[in-house]
Parts: C-alpha cells; structure tokens; sequence
C-alpha cells in the first residue's frame, strides 16, 4: 500500500506492508512518517482549520484550528457545530473557544489575536 | 522631512523580517503598507502548515505572521499602514518617497530601500477562455478573501481551473463550508501544487483532479452558469469529442504566481525573465544601487519560512549598506534549471555564506547539484527528488577561491 505522508512539505512516498500484526513502513524521511502512515491504517486524523463567525464588525469572522487532531469521519461534525457558533467575546491568539470537542482531548483555538487591539 | 537608513515597502513576512534584522544592526527604519493590517496574504491563508523550518510548529497564516508583528512591535521600527508609495526619486546618499495617506501627502528619505510587495495571482485576462465576460470567474485568492476575512460564500457549486497550493486549499475550504467543488482541472499532465495538497485537500473530501484538461467556454450572461471542459494531448491541442458541460456559479483560477514590482518597473529595475523578479546579488540588492528585494516580489516562494529567512538577509544587507563600488559576476547555470536567486555574485561583499535558491525546471530523482568555478568543482550535494513546485536552497562558501570578474561560477545537475 502506498501512501503520501502529509505531516511536512517534504511529502515522503510511503510504502506500507502489513502483516497480521506488524505494520511496516519504509519511505519516510522521519520518525513522523511512519506515525502518520499507522494512524492512516487504523484510525485517520487530521487537524481542522476554520474561522467562526462573531459579532465584532471589524472582523465579521476569526480563524480558527483543533490544537491536535480528530478523527478525520467527525470533521463535517466538527464544521457542523462551529456553523453555530457565534463569537462575542474578545479573545487572544491561541484562546480556546471549545475545549475537548467529542471527547478528542482537543480544543479548539482562534489563531489570530485580531480582536485584542484595533489597529491603526 | 524624515531621514531613515532603510525604507521597506510592503508589510507582509518578508518586509517584517527585513524590518526587524534591519532594526538588529542598529538602522532607522521605517516600514510602509498600504492594508489596514500588516501580515500580508498570510491573513487570509488560514490553513496550517506554516513555520515548520522556523518554529517546528505547524501553525496557520495569521499565527506564523502575528508572531513576526509581536517582534516588530518590542523594536523601535515606525510602521505605518494605509499608505501609499507614490513617487520615489534618486537623490544624493539614497531616495526621497512621496507617500500618500489619510493624513495627506509627505515626503521621507531612505538611504536604502527594500522592495517586499509580495506577488498577484495570473487572473482570466492570461488564459484564453472563450465566451462571456459573466461575474463569476475569479482567482483562488479572491475566494479565500471572501470566505476567510469577509466570512461570505461566494459559490455554490465551482469549477477549479489550475492545480496551484491555493486552489487545492481552497478546494477543501469551500468544501467545508458547504459548497460543492465539482473537479479541478489542470492543462498539464502533472499537478502544480504540492503532493500533500492533492491528499489532504482532494483525496480526502473525494474532489476529482483531471490532468490534462482544461476549460474551454464559460457560458452565462450576467452571472456565470456553466463552463464546458475538454481533454487536451500533450501539445495542449483540445481533443475533440471529449467537450464537456459543467453546471456551475463559479470558476475558480489557480494558475500560478507572479512578483508584484510595479515599483520596480516605476525605478526601471532590471527584472529576471524567469523568476519575474529584479535580478539581484547574494545581498539580495537589486541592479539599482541602494534597493534590496525579498520575498515573494523577489520569486515566488512555496514556503513562508525561506520568505522570512529572504527577508531578513535583504533587511541586514540593508542595514550595512555602504555606497561601495560592487563588482558583479553572473552566476551561470546549465539548462536543468528553472531559476537561481540570486543571479550575481559581487566579490567585493562577503562571499562565505552565500544562500542559492532554485528550482529545477523538471522532476529529477537522483540528482548531483554541482557547484563549478572555473572548471573546478568546489561543492556537490545529492538531491533524491527534485521538483520544479518545491524550492531547494544551499549555502555555497566561496571565501577559499580566488575570484575576479572574468570568473566563471557554475551550476549544473547531473542525473
Ligand atoms: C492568495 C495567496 C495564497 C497563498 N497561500 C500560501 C500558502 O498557503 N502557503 C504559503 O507558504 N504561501 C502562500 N502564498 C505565498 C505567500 O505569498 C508567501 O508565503 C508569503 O505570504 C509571501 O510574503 P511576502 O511578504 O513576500 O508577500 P505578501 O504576504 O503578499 O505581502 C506583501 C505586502 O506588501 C503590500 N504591498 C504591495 N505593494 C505595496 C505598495 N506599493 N505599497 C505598500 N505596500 C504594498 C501588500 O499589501 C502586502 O501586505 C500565497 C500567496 C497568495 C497570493
Ligand atoms: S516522513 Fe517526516 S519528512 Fe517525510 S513528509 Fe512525513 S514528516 Fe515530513
């Protein structure tokens, strides 16, 4: 089975065998590669990056990101329930907006400090 | 009027980073953005990815740039934001620029210049289409505009012609926020964008990827309605029969990068015909005395991390400016090369940690990259892939060879 890894630009061309138990893989440039090629096998996951809307005008959305990564089957779960969100407090750059979202140990967090200060 | 010792025009990760190395060694510096906010595209690129190399991270555009402002903000560098260069002229010592914001019109003096406007997207006017004008085709870059900062929809269903970084990401945006991308379509038979895009960004949410097809009408009068797609052999020829109609409210361009140097062309800067930049030395100035260039108005840069890394050897060059007479040397190259940056070397600055980056003009697996003076080779380093969408940089230390202007610096790739 080949598989591209996609933790770094490097992209490295995975080729990944299983036997009964064992998994091996061979292709990677790094120890993360065969991390990744594991998880793609038994139980996929990727980091989701969004914005959500607020109620500040000068930024009618803030972007968004999970801290890790969930389950790559709850992502449309994952934009289904940030779809109702509305944000209405002023938070900083790296402040969770959801924490813990479907027991993943993952929060959400705003990726930009855009709201703390009007810039001139 | 204000005198300074480096001017940067542009405040996105390049001219950040040449702002604050150029602030390092103890210049006056002022920086000029014509945005309400500094951070350049990255603003909008809200998908991760960034920062890798530099912060071992894997953070998003506005958190890679943010952390540069947070930088910029502990110095005593001025920035201003909605501001317009709008006439720059040589003087004795450096340039005055006339600058134009809300405030009216002044004048400041740089003894240097750096050039960090970033790059635009090639938009409908640079590929043929047949058909209507309808509102409706737009770049990659718009939509990521409309969805990621004005938080609006701007299709519903779309075709994306091109397989750049930004239309793969984009592809996934719009799909997450509900729309539905139908395929993208690329006229060559390879992908433009990076492997992991076309993973994580197509395979994963099942976008078809077309190689050699492309877009031939759009149909539509005042709103786009429909576009018909083709097949294309590898003359690029359309083939026949294989025509397609597609409905759709929206086509999406990604179709490449290209420098923005309307200042440059303004101060007639010689430009390079294959990076589409200014033609520049290992100091990153440019063939004009006295102005640097970085980032992406220098070459387009897939990664933000060599931006910031180019904006800081252009910001410290700057800074040590002395109006000193520069004795240039091309470097040559053989023609498995797509670019070199930078394309001089002048021997009378220092030549111990020149930085090269360029790009193959095709993919290349077990690749020698060979550094020549004068017939003599001086450095090798193996590449096990090389692609033309993935930039590679060296250090190449020159310090050990004896150079004069008629040496010959060559760079060649053997399979
Ligand atoms: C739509 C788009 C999406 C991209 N997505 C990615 C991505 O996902 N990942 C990635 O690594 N790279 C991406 N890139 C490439 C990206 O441009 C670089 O990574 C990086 O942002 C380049 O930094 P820069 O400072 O050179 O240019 P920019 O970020 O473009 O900054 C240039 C700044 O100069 C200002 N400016 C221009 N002309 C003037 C003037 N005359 N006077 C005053 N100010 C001026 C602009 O307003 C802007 O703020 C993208 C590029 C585009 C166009
Ligand atoms: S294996 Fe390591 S080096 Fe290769 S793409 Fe994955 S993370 Fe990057």
């Amino acid at each position: 089975m080949n598989l591209v890894c996609i933790v770094c630009p490097n992209g490295c061309r995975l080729t990944v065998t299983i036997d009964g138990e064992d998994i091996t893989v061979t292709g990677q440039k790094c120890p993360k590669g065969k991390t990744y090629a594991i998880a793609e096998m038994t139980e996929p996951k990727r980091s989701v990056t969004t914005t959500v809307r607020t109620v500040f005008e000068e930024a009618p959305v803030l972007p968004v990101r999970t801290n890790g990564e969930i389950p790559k089957d709850k992502i449309f779960d994952l934009m289904k329930l940030l779809d109702g969100f509305v944000l209405n407090k002023r938070i900083k750059r790296g402040e969770a907006i959801l924490r813990n979202v479907f027991d993943s140990g993952v929060d959400v967090i705003a990726t930009s400090g855009m709201l703390m200060k009007e810039e001139t | 009027m204000n005198k300074y010792d480096v001017v940067v025009i542009g405040g996105g990760p390049a001219g950040i980073a040449a702002a604050v190395a150029a602030h390092k060694q103890k210049a006056k510096v002022f920086l000029i953005e014509r945005e309400a906010r500094l951070g350049g595209i990255l603003k909008q690129c809200i998908h991760d990815g960034f920062g890798l190399i530099r912060f071992k991270e894997k953070l998003s555009g506005p958190e890679y740039v943010e952390r540069y402002i947070d930088m910029l903000n502990q110095t005593s560098v001025e920035a201003v934001t909605l501001t317009f260069v709008s006439d720059i002229k040589q003087v004795e010592g450096g340039y005055t620029l006339t600058l134009v914001n809300r405030n009216g019109i002044s004048k400041i003096f740089g003894k240097t210049i750096v050039l960090a406007t970033g790059c635009r997207e090639r938009t409908a006017k640079q590929v043929l289409i047949q058909g209507t004008r309808p509102a409706g085709v737009f770049t990659a870059g718009t939509a990521q505009y409309y969805v990621n900062i004005l938080g609006k929809m701007p299709t519903k269903k779309c075709v994306i012609l091109g397989s750049g970084d930004i239309g793969l990401i984009m592809a996934r945006r719009l799909t997450l926020e509900g729309a539905k991308v139908e395929g993208v379509y690329e006229v060559k038979p390879t992908p433009s964008g990076l492997t992991r895009n076309i993973v994580q960004c197509l395979h994963d949410f099942d976008i078809p990827l077309h190689l050699s097809h492309t877009v031939t009408k759009v149909f539509g009068e005042d709103r786009l309605e429909a576009v018909e797609v083709a097949e294309v052999d590898e003359k690029m020829n359309i083939k026949e029969g294989t025509q397609r109609k597609i409905e759709c409210d929206a086509l999406i361009l990604s179709v490449g990068l290209i420098p923005e140097n309307e200042v440059a062309y303004s101060l007639d800067i010689p430009l390079d015909r294959c990076t589409k930049g200014p033609t520049v030395d290992q100091t990153f100035m440019t063939m004009r005395e006295g102005i640097f260039s970085c980032g992406n108005a220098l070459h387009v840069n897939d990664l933000v991390d060599y931006v910031s890394e180019g904006g800081e050897i252009a910001g410290e060059n700057a800074a040590v400016y002395k109006n000193k007479e520069r004795k240039l040397i091309d470097i040559k190259t053989d023609k498995n090369f797509l670019y070199i940056v930078p394309q001089k070397i002048d021997i009378n600055a220092p030549i111990d940690k020149i930085k090269i980056y360029f790009r193959s003009i095709k993919d290349f697996d077990n690749t020698k990259f060979i550094v020549s003076v004068d017939g003599k080779v001086i450095m090798t380093k193996k590449y096990a892939h090389l692609r033309p969408p993935e930039m590679e940089s060296v250090k190449l230390d020159l310090s050990k060879e004896t150079l004069n202007e008629s040496s010959v610096i060559l760079l060649t790739l053997e399979e």
